[in-house]
């Protein structure tokens, strides 16, 4: 079924193109040490043998994605030095910062980016055009994308993209090809793992369990394409008794429970009790020690950080994220459909995002735009994703902090508030008409406690931009990020318990 | 996910969509889908300002930016009086202020607000080739300038704008206004000479579409205040004024009272100046010490290379050897005025909202074409009229884009804003061209007689195109002899220069049928 004749295809192409316009333009704007970071990569993978890769230390950043990550730059690397060779240049190319250098990353990210219009093609190739085109505008001109991929600088339009390309592959059932990009998925960037047991499940109730014989039959080509996914990823290093080295580059749990800002997660309140007990504990006479190492410094280490509550270690944020994910897994296990497998990886990656060990506040993408394909299905939906997204763009602000990019992050989250408001209150006004006034209640409107929520997320970007830096200047300089982060954390929350209810009911 | 449901019934044959595709962006109203696409034009607009801007790092003169910087020093500083006049704090060989008072009255607000940020910006001669500070303090003065630009075009370009749309589509297909908005708020030209290059001609620009938004809805008097103002801010806006003019002429002619309502206009226009100009009318002198600082005749017929008559013809006839000043200037007002008669002429007999706008068009391209001391930057004047006729003349709208912007491709490249004049280009193109509203756009009205059908027109306009294309290419790899540093700019002038010629002639002969054809339908009228 061909859909580009009626010109929807086209939509996308062009909605890309504008997209990649904006990206051009931003250029110039600021880049994080994640520039620098992906550009040594550039060089390690380049100048060193295979062997070499994930033993270098010749910057601070280090190697620490999956191998299928590490090769993909070792393709990026090959058109790097007919630009300039000083990029690839593992001593002399370090914090090269050279127009030659801005310009050829950045455009790998735009190129890198057909990854993600393809996934967005293929997987609302059969949706309505209405539907479609808000999916495409929803997700191609995603303001998180932008401000993660192409002013920050990442790559995750590209990761994403495979990720959506894996759930359009379940939803028409073929789950042998959904998994197998699920798995070059987890060997791009391994904090994808945190849907694995989502797929599982699914996996194996959907493809494997009919009867004994097909249902072994497929498992065990389900397992050798995962085996051989793995193998072309990690054989190398396996090989070269390596695997030792590059898990453990993989996996940094000395960096902390919290990232230097707080992701808005369930951790947030963790701490915010943990301090607020310690005090009160402190007024009432009881001797807390003060802990020695801070929150906003970044790196915990192994001193403890709780005065008062327990410490939490990787394994506690593991349990507490499988036991968050394990209804939806009953679910999944009971009735397991196609059409809801997109709503299960996002909620997955929500219960990633608020249990999980050092979790960092760009990991929001990994459920917004899943959530987006949601989005569309229903009213409930939409009006859930109009809040969630609002907060996971904002949540993103204190990425920018330069006063350079200020107007852009502020208008890129008023633009995509005002297009999603536009295209869910559409959608649903033509709904209404089709079914002749059946007065379901079926109109976009945004209730009064989200209103007021979000009313409420202006007065904290006041609050921290304006008045913070007015009244008390320097002082205090880390309550801004927090009131940020808690603030975003209840909104998180609250999208968590929603999702949730929605998966049960 | 509810099961796949079948599109909505779009055949392939080409009949109309049930919804068309930019339905959810038009459904809640012109004001909302206004809102909507110019949070994206803002949006691109901050993007631009991230880029270089004119005379960034080239001392002593710098550019336009630090001239703007220096008004706000000068204003902020003197009192009004001396503001054009040359002395101890004010030189005026150093960017002197050139422009009329509400410019400088601009200048002292932005000033002010530059002040309570960033003391030492504005301070006097001090604050001269700002560049010597480094780091962190010209960045931050770098984005103050910035801003002002932004907040001038968002509180001036933008309302005036949306005020136009508004009047003038007041009952049109939707999708064919969110195209026109989109048009308008995103183009290229203002955004690179403003954001870009650094400047503030979203002001007068934005008065001028305010007061041409004021005719379109009959209020006379307030076309007046908005023009004398938009005048004020920029002598370039006298383009305008044969169009303004004639229309306003034409109309007034038609009333019960001519005088009384050609007088009522008049002293609109004579109280805006007063006010607009008071410190400077309290002696002769004093007005034309301004007003000669308006007019820099000193500077020659043309100067670089604008794709304009003077300029262009130039390379054969050497207009500056061969006349002296004063003669040129008669010869270029003379001319100026001839180009622009046949369009005030046809407004005066037959005055109607569309020839109106092709009179702007009309006008404003005589004097880009004929008028002395014109400056690359002036074609935003006569685009910008085309810009608000981009709905009735698409295909030419497009071309004169394009060839606006390529004449001004030398500038931006030395300004070094190649990758926005390639990105805005390219985005323009992109949405000139977006799915769904080519099928609504309405083929150029007048197509059976105009000169489209020429055989040899489109052949002429594909060379044309080819050619630009290729000096393009030519101009950023290749380095020109060393006998004509210039060639390549002098190749793109007359390039530009022909296509605005027969654009013009295009727009003449529009604006002329247009009236006729009118005339033609009032006798078919009488005659029934």
């Amino acid at each position: 079924m061909d859909h580009r004749n009626n010109g929807d295809g086209r939509l996308l192409l062009w909605l890309f193109a504008v997209a990649t316009s904006v990206k051009l333009l931003l250029i110039p704007s600021y880049r994080s040490t994640d520039f620098e970071v992906h550009r040594n990569w550039l060089a390690i993978t380049h100048s060193l043998p295979l062997s070499q890769w994930y033993l270098d230390e010749t910057s601070q950043w280090t190697l620490d994605y999956p191998p299928f990550f590490a090769y993909f730059e070792r393709f990026l690397s090959f058109f790097a030095p007919l630009v300039d060779p000083k990029i690839t240049d593992l001593h002399s190319g370090l914090g090269y910062a050279a127009d030659s250098v801005v310009y050829f990353q950045r455009i790998t990210a735009m190129a890198s980016d057909l990854c993600l219009l393809l996934g967005v093609l293929r997987l609302t190739r059969k949706a309505e055009p209405l539907s479609r085109n808000l999916i495409c505008v929803l997700v191609v001109l995603s303001p998180g994308l932008l401000i993660v991929d192409h002013v920050h600088f990442q790559y995750n339009g590209f990761l994403l993209g495979w990720l959506l390309l894996s759930v359009s592959f379940l939803q028409d059932g073929r789950d042998l090809v959904g998994g197998f990009l699920f798995a070059v998925v987890l060997c791009f960037k391994h904090l994808f793992a945190v849907a694995a047991p989502v797929y599982f499940v699914y996996l194996l109730r959907h493809y494997c369990w009919s009867g004994l014989a097909t249902g072994l039959r497929r498992l065990l080509t389900l397992g050798a394409v995962v085996v051989a996914v793995f193998a072309a990823a990690f054989g190398p290093f396996i090989y070269n008794g390596q695997i030792q080295q590059v898990i453990s580059r993989m996996f940094p749990f000395g960096r902390g429970l919290c990232h230097a800002y707080w992701a808005p997660n369930f951790w947030v309140f963790y701490i915010i009790l943990d301090k607020g007990l310690a005090f009160s504990l402190r007024k009432l006479g009881v001797d807390v020690q003060v802990p020695s190492a801070s929150f906003t410094g970044g790196l915990v280490g192994d001193s403890s950080p709780f005065a008062v509550l327990p410490q939490i270690t990787p394994l506690t944020t593991f349990v507490m994220v499988l036991l968050a994910l394990t209804p939806c897994l009953i679910k999944a296990w009971r009735k397991p459909q196609p059409g809801l497998v997109a709503r299960w990886i996002a909620y997955a990656y929500t219960c990633g995002f608020l249990f999980g060990w050092h979790v960092h506040e760009k990991a929001s993408l990994h459920f917004t735009i899943p959530l987006a394909i949601v989005a569309v299905q229903s009213l409930e939906d939409a009006k859930h994703y109009f809040l969630v997204s609002i907060v996971s763009c904002y949540s993103l602000f204190p990425l920018l902090y330069e006063p350079r990019e200020y107007p852009i992050k502020v208008l890129l989250l008023l633009l995509h508030s005002m297009v999603m408001w536009l295209g869910f209150s559409a959608q649903y006004a033509l709904k209404e008409k089709k079914e002749d006034g059946e007065s379901k209640k079926s109109k976009f409107e945004i209730g009064c406690i989200e209103k007021s929520y979000l009313m409420g997320l202006v007065i904290v970007e006041i609050v921290s931009q304006f008045l913070h830096p007015y009244f008390l200047g320097d002082r205090f300089a880390f309550m801004p990020l927090m009131l940020i982060s808690t603030y975003c954390a209840v909104g998180i929350m609250y999208s968590w318990v929603w999702q949730l209810k929605r998966i049960l009911t | 996910m509810p099961p796949k449901r079948k599109p909505v019934n779009l055949s392939g044959d080409g009949t109309a969509p049930p919804i068309d595709t930019w339905w959810w962006l038009t459904h809640k109203g012109t004001t909302t889908s206004f809102l909507c696409i110019s949070l994206f034009a803002l949006l691109i607009r901050s993007a631009v300002s991230m880029f270089p801007y004119s005379g960034a790092g080239t001392p002593p003169k710098f550019g336009d930016f630090e001239a703007q910087r220096h008004w706000m020093e000068i204003t902020t500083n003197l009192p009004p009086i001396d503001w054009y006049r040359n002395g101890t704090h004010n030189d005026l060989a150093y960017w002197g202020l050139d422009y009329p008072p509400l410019t400088a009255y601009q200048s002292y607000i932005h000033g002010i607000l530059l002040r309570t940020f960033d003391p030492d910006s504005v301070s006097l001669l001090t604050s001269r080739g700002h560049e010597s500070y480094h780091g962190l303090k010209l960045l931050c003065r770098k984005l103050l300038m910035r801003w002002t630009v932004f907040s001038s075009d968002a509180l001036i370009f933008f309302p005036a704008a949306l005020f136009f749309v508004l009047v003038y589509h007041r009952n049109r297909a939707k999708s064919e206004v969110a195209w026109h908005i989109a048009m308008i708020l995103l183009n290229p030209c203002l955004i690179l000479i403003d954001h870009g290059h650094f400047q503030y001609n979203c002001i007068s620009l934005g008065l001028t579409v305010g007061a041409i938004a004021a005719v379109l809805c009959g209020s006379e008097v307030l076309t007046c205040v908005f023009f004398t103002l938009a005048l004020s801010h920029k002598q370039m806006s006298a383009y305008f004024a044969p169009a303004f003019f004639s229309h306003l002429l034409g109309k007034c002619l038609r009333r019960k009272n001519p005088v009384l309502s050609v007088l009522k206009l008049g002293i609109a226009v004579i109280v805006t100046f007063v006010v607009v100009w008071w410190p400077y009318l309290h002696s002769v002198d004093d007005l034309l010490m301004v007003l000669s600082r308006l007019a820099p005749f000193e500077r020659g017929i043309y100067e670089d290379y604008v794709a304009n008559f003077w300029c262009t013809t130039s390379i054969l006839i050497k207009w500056k050897k061969l006349f002296t000043t004063p003669s040129l200037k008669s010869m270029s007002l003379a001319a100026t005025v001839l180009a622009s008669l046949p369009s005030m002429v046809q407004q005066i007999l037959s005055p109607s909202n569309e020839g109106f706008l092709y009179g702007l068009l009309n006008s404003s391209m005589a004097f880009y074409l004929f008028s002395f001391q014109v400056h690359e930057k002036s074609i935003l004047m006569p685009f910008l009229a085309a810009t608000l006729l981009a709905l009735k003349i698409p295909d030419h709208f497009n071309h004169l884009t394009y060839y606006a912007l390529f004449s001004m491709f030398p500038l931006l490249c030395r300004d070094k804003l190649l990758l926005p004049y390639l990105t805005l280009h390219f985005l323009f193109t992109l949405i000139y061209h977006s799915p769904g509203t080519h099928i609504t756009l309405p083929k150029t009205k007048t197509s059976s007689f105009s000169f489209t059908s020429f055989p040899g027109y489109v052949f002429l306009l594909r060379t044309h195109f080819f050619i630009s294309v290729l000096l393009h290419v030519v101009y950023l790899t290749i380095q020109p002899p060393s006998k004509y540093p210039f060639l390549f700019e002098a190749l793109i002038m007359i390039l530009c220069f022909s296509y605005f010629v027969m654009f013009a002639i295009y727009t003449n002969y529009t604006q002329w049928n247009f009236s006729s054809h009118f005339r033609s339908a009032d006798k078919e009228k009488k005659q029934i």
